[in-house]
């Protein structure tokens, strides 16, 4: 619809670097919103899960009733774009969870999490995303998971040297080990923003 | 399973300051506890902390017991970076360089250079840049902070008054350092030298948090915190996060403490939601105050 307002879009705001993604997106024109509760998340169009810790968001979120609405969201087709954490908490299993944690799970993904080891092992480095073209994007990787593997439904963006899988997307899910939101590279908000437009 | 990327790019960098002020990005909104065990390390993740503090005794301990306090024995750190997942910090002595040697060597994830522990140098304070680990350090206003920066570390933490249960410390602090950031901004440039000489702090940092109006580290608040009240307290005040240290294990009901304060600072600025984590909690820590305190035994003096 052209000439329409933009979409709201969210963030989960339970914990992590939620203001750093808001940031990022209000500055590619989105208009950008903290969710916090099912009826913040009722207001969004499309959803970024922070990095931070995913088993402290995954106790908030069945906490505070918001569980049930983002799985619900999931299944709905809502753009959604996981960084670090929110990786973690899009993917269908997850290996190395602290005791009883779960996952919203619909993205159809094996998730490590804190799959380097302790933050010594935590790097940058270049990685070259075919999809987002020239010139490689650079990436943090803070305690990351990976991707141990990647069901059918799923696409794989980008590997490692070493050919662990880091970036993934499936239908209007997209999800990455490492943060653009604390590097500056707006490219995959801009690509979420261009899933959220064309839902 | 494709993989696009056999062509060599940029080397991997390992242990940068940005990967390192990164982690503290990460545990902001967060609450971190102070554990001295493996079995308290396990019972705050389980609570919802971010990240846990391996230290030898809560300072509430140091305080009653007296002597020297120092970092904690290695078995007790394996101990516990064994049972939890979630980042474990580890205090080292103020300027005692070889406890963060050994702690890094432990593969801690962050160490706490403490003035919660005796200080083992009264002059100097670790060289932080020498470590690949990032560090956090304690500050009592921006000159404080600034200088840890300007050494390395990649967090800080205003000091409160630990081990009192007493909050009016933190609050003493947070509002200091967030007020004194305050007052730069909009300064001219020759007044930010003014600025620097009087904060004792390098012109360039000093510059830095005048035009970008915050701490280039993220800021979270220690000392005192006791109640779901206090961590919330703490959030409005502004700070990112809140450490929490013998506020849950020297209370009555350590488990449905923590799990509250987990709740009041994620949803600090929601009365309803704090109210109703404050319930049913028990006893709180038995406070000190303060103002009761003789001053050699003001832990938040220590570092400068």
């Amino acid at each position: 619809m052209a000439g329409s307002t933009t979409p709201t879009v969210g963030v989960l705001a339970l914990q992590g670097d939620f203001r750093e993604h808001i940031g990022v997106l209000r500055s590619l024109g989105a208009d950008a919103i903290p969710v916090k509760r099912p009826e913040e998340l009722a207001r969004v169009s499309g959803l970024v899960i922070p990095g931070g810790e995913s088993s402290v968001m995954d106790k908030l979120s069945r906490l505070f009733g918001l569980a049930e609405p983002l799985k619900a969201a999931v299944a709905s087709g809502m753009p959604m774009y996981g960084t670090c954490a929110g990786l973690i908490m899009l993917a269908d299993t997850l290996l190395d969870a602290i005791n009883g944690q779960q996952t919203l799970g619909g993205f159809d993904l094996v998730v490590r999490r804190n799959a380097f080891g302790s933050q010594l092992d935590s790097f940058e480095t270049d990685l070259d995303v075919p999809v987002l073209g020239e010139p490689p994007m650079h990436a943090m990787f803070i305690r990351a998971p990976v991707v141990e593997s990647v069901g059918p439904r799923a696409t794989v963006l980008a590997s490692l040297d070493d050919g662990r899988v880091v970036a993934v997307k499936q239908d209007n899910l997209l999800g990455t080990s490492f943060h653009p939101e604390i590097t500056g590279d707006t490219r995959f908000h801009q690509y979420f923003l261009d899933r959220v437009a064309a839902a | 399973m494709t993989n696009s990327t056999a062509d060599k790019l940029g080397q991997s960098q390992l242990g940068t300051s940005r990967v390192n002020r990164g982690l503290a990005e990460m545990l902001k909104g967060g609450v971190i506890m102070d554990v001295v065990n493996a079995d308290q390390a396990k019972i705050a993740e389980d609570a919802g902390a971010v990240a846990v503090m391996a230290l030898e005794r809560v300072p509430a301990d140091i305080r009653s017991q007296g002597g020297v306090a120092r970092m904690s024995d290695p078995d007790l750190i394996d101990g516990i970076i064994e049972a939890v997942s979630i980042p474990v910090m580890a205090k080292a002595r103020i300027g005692h360089f070889v406890e963060a040697q050994i702690l890094q060597s432990l593969k801690v994830d962050f160490i706490d250079e403490s003035e919660v522990l005796s200080p083992a140098d009264y002059a100097n304070h670790i060289d932080k840049w020498n470590f690949s680990v990032p560090f956090v350090c304690g500050a009592t206003n921006l000159g404080e902070a600034l200088r840890r920066i300007s050494e390395g570390a990649a967090m800080i933490r205003s000091k409160g008054e630990a081990g009192t249960g007493d909050v009016s410390e933190a609050t003493r602090h947070i509002r200091t350092i967030l007020g004194e950031i305050n007052a730069l901004k909009g300064r001219s440039r020759d007044e930010l030298y003014v600025a620097a000489k009087e904060l004792q702090a390098p012109y360039d940092l000093v510059r830095e948090v005048a035009e970008s109006g915050r701490l280039p580290v993220v800021l979270f608040t220690a000392g005192g915190v006791a109640t779901p009240a206090d961590a919330a307290m703490m959030m409005q005040l502004g700070a990112d996060g809140v450490f929490v240290g013998s506020g849950v294990f020297k209370s009555g009901n350590p488990v449905e403490r923590a799990a509250a304060i987990v709740k009041a600072t994620t949803f600090y600025e929601d009365a309803d939601v704090i109210a109703q984590a404050s319930r049913g909690l028990g006893e709180a820590m038995v406070g000190i105050n303060v103002s009761d305190l003789p001053a050699p035994h003001r832990l938040s003096e220590r570092g400068w």
